[in-house]
């Protein structure tokens, strides 16, 4: 029981801990990630994609990176050659990427729902309808999926790169005083594309997880999910492991709501609001404040 | 007013719709094209679709509605210097009082009256929605940005256990019809638009737009508000009570979100439905930042974001409508990221003339 409730947190867990940790380096760089949500979309899809007509899920997850890096860059281009606003330029990468997803299901797969099922790397939920999850056999399931241990070592990868590396050390300066980074020698505008690219790189492959583990691309499958993990981010003050120790949180609470969802004891939608609520509560500094990097969001070093 | 002034202000209001236009044509261009089609008559189709007969225009005018209130409600904000991404939730919370406030007057009450206080209703739920992140950030500085988009997740969730727990009509995910406080269609005016959502909530809507635009430019609230969004600390040493004008810009800003529930809820099928919002929120963003955040732009830049959303189910036949979602977020991100760019390339060409 308990075995299989872990496994299934960590099953939930991995999107936002793949896409949390990516949003960390773009924003420590000075980067609003409002577009993680748009990435993961992304992800998914061109997975889907590629592993549709390649027949093997190692070329989706290429793609999903190679997706989620073109939209990365059309984001750093138009933020921070062109100066446009991050947040509007965030909110407009999401419906983005809702549209190009939708236009090109439509044109490769000739549907507005989903895709066929496609090769993924799990058993997936059309094989036992999911049982497996549920049942005490979870746990060795976990590793049929390779991007699962992959997602767990995300977190403390971009741990070590953002705090033990020169590119993390240079990262966190343009993140905190771009002026005094440049005045050092710091390329400011290249650190942040490639931040940037780094997190379009690290969401998609979330996006890629789901898709690959259900076999298919569902319309808008990402479903808030890019959200949850900046939430998490935020909550964790924008410390990695911090903020995947909130998206373990989120998903142990998304775990137990599925468990109980026989007994009616806790409705679904408040199980739902929990990450929303605690991260308003988290910026209100009710339990100790959680602080952005000075330079989030500033135009222009 | 000098002549220099004069044009910065032309090129501060025709800029970004001039902009997004020709982006959105050229784009779209290309995507007709990719699919194989010819772009002259697609794009004909699509005016033909939109506004070249009464259905259509109506549909037009139907999604101009919700989105002007959207459009309006991240204006406001902008124009205080804050970013509310509440709108979804916001507008989602204003149909839902509609609704029940039209469900729990009896069916006798004298529609003016009905009206009036369904109005009311959604105005003031849409305004709690806003006050909310306007007192997170005044008194405990937390940002508008997070604050709102977390809070559309909040209201979204809620309003959703709510309609599942009881009050919908079994094995849907809406109300019943509201009993009173209906707003008649706008066939009832004019009987071309006929079968059409368009309803007479747009002229509620236009009549807010334009207590909007006199409150902003007209009286001291507006002036505060604006001062406190082109310069905060200028404005606190001038006496302004900041914490209190971004409370009040986005309590303004939530009401005239909800505000456009009406649109949905009493306007065109009497009950709220889960999900009725969704899009309309982010789509309010585009809408103010090709509208300037004024007032007047705004409706402009709505008939532009709805013909588009209407042409994309005209055109489906020949090219999917899903290209339409594409275009949208393009001509968002070509404005935000051309505007900036523009502007600067043509304050460089007027130094030019001024050293020569």
């Amino acid at each position: 029981m308990i075995i299989a409730f872990l496994a299934q947190t960590i099953r939930i867990a991995i999107p936002y801990l793949f896409a949390a940790a990516g949003g960390t380096v773009a924003e420590r760089s000075g980067i609003i990630s409002l577009t993680l949500e748009g990435f993961m979309l992304t992800g998914a899809f061109t997975a889907a994609l590629g592993s549709w007509y390649s027949g093997s899920p190692w070329v989706g997850v290429l793609c999903a990176v190679a997706g989620g890096v073109v939209f990365g860059m059309i984001h750093a281009v138009a933020t921070i050659r062109f100066r446009a606003n991050q947040v509007v330029c965030g909110v407009a990468i999401n419906l983005l990427a809702i549209g190009v997803t939708r236009f090109f299901l439509e044109l490769a797969f000739d549907s507005a729902s989903n895709s066929p099922r496609v090769p993924g790397f799990s058993a997936g939920v059309g094989a036992d309808g999911g049982a497996a999850a549920r049942s005490g056999s979870a746990l060795p399931g976990l590793f049929h999926n390779p991007l699962i241990p992959i997602g767990l070592l995300a977190i403390p990868l971009v741990a070590w790169v953002l705090y033990r590396t020169p590119f993390g050390l240079r990262v966190r300066a343009v993140g905190e005083h771009p002026e005094a980074a440049a005045t050092l020698g710091v390329p400011v505008h290249r650190v942040r594309y490639m931040a940037v690219a780094v997190s379009g790189a690290l969401a998609a492959t979330g996006g890629a997880y789901l898709a690959l583990d259900q076999h298919q691309f569902t319309d808008g499958m990402s479903a808030g999910r890019g959200f949850i993990a900046l939430a998490a981010m935020i909550l964790g003050g924008w410390d990695p492991m911090r903020a995947g120790v909130a998206c373990l949180f989120f998903a142990a609470a998304e775990a137990l709501q599925i468990d109980l969802q026989g007994t009616q004891a806790l409705a679904s939608q408040f199980v739902q609001m929990i990450p929303y609520v605690l991260t308003i509560v988290a910026l209100m500094g009710l339990v100790g404040k959680a602080v952005a990097p000075a330079a989030l969001g500033k135009e222009e070093a | 007013m000098t002549a220099v002034t004069l044009r910065a202000r032309a090129e501060e209001a025709f800029l970004p719709p001039i902009v997004a236009l020709l982006i959105a044509l050229v784009a779209g261009d290309l995507l007709i094209l990719s699919v194989g089609q010819s772009p002259a008559s697609v794009l004909a189709m699509m005016l033909q679709g939109t506004w070249g007969n009464a259905y259509g225009l109506g549909q037009v005018l139907y999604k101009t509605t919700t989105l002007i209130c959207t459009g309006l409600c991240v204006s406001v904000g902008l124009r205080a210097g804050l970013f509310n991404i509440g709108g979804e939730g916001q507008l989602a919370a204003g149909g839902f009082a509609a609704a029940l406030t039209g469900l729990a007057l009896p069916a006798a009450t004298p529609s003016v009256i009905a009206v009036a206080l369904c109005v009311l209703a959604a105005v003031a739920s849409g305004g709690f929605a806003g006050w909310v992140p306007g007192v997170l950030r005044a008194r405990f500085g937390a940002h508008e940005v997070i604050t709102t988009i977390m809070l559309n997740f909040i209201i979204l969730a809620a309003l959703n256990w709510a309609i599942s727990t009881g009050l919908r009509v079994p094995e849907t995910l809406h109300t019943h019809d509201v009993h009173a406080g209906a707003v008649a269609p706008l066939a009832s005016v004019i009987p071309a638009f006929h079968g059409s959502a368009a309803n007479l909530s747009l002229v509620i809507v236009l009549a807010a737009a334009a207590l909007t635009g006199w409150y902003l430019f007209r009286t001291r609230g507006g002036y505060d508000l604006r001062a406190v969004g082109l310069q905060p600390e200028a404005a606190e040493y001038g006496g302004v009570r900041v914490g209190r004008v971004w409370t009040r810009a986005l309590t303004l800003s939530g009401a005239l979100a909800g505000l456009g529930g009406i649109n949905f809820v009493l306007g065109y099928k009497h009950y709220y439905e889960d999900g009725f919002a969704t899009g309309y929120g982010f789509l309010g963003i585009a809408v103010a930042l090709v509208g300037r955040n004024n007032p007047w732009g705004v409706v402009l830049a709505s008939l532009f974001f709805a013909t588009l959303s209407q042409g994309g189910l005209a055109i489906n036949a020949v090219v999917p409508r899903q290209m339409v979602d594409v275009l949208q977020g393009v001509v968002i991100i070509a404005v935000a990221a051309s505007v900036p760019e523009v502007r600067r390339v043509m304050r460089f060409g007027r130094r030019g003339v001024r050293a020569r």
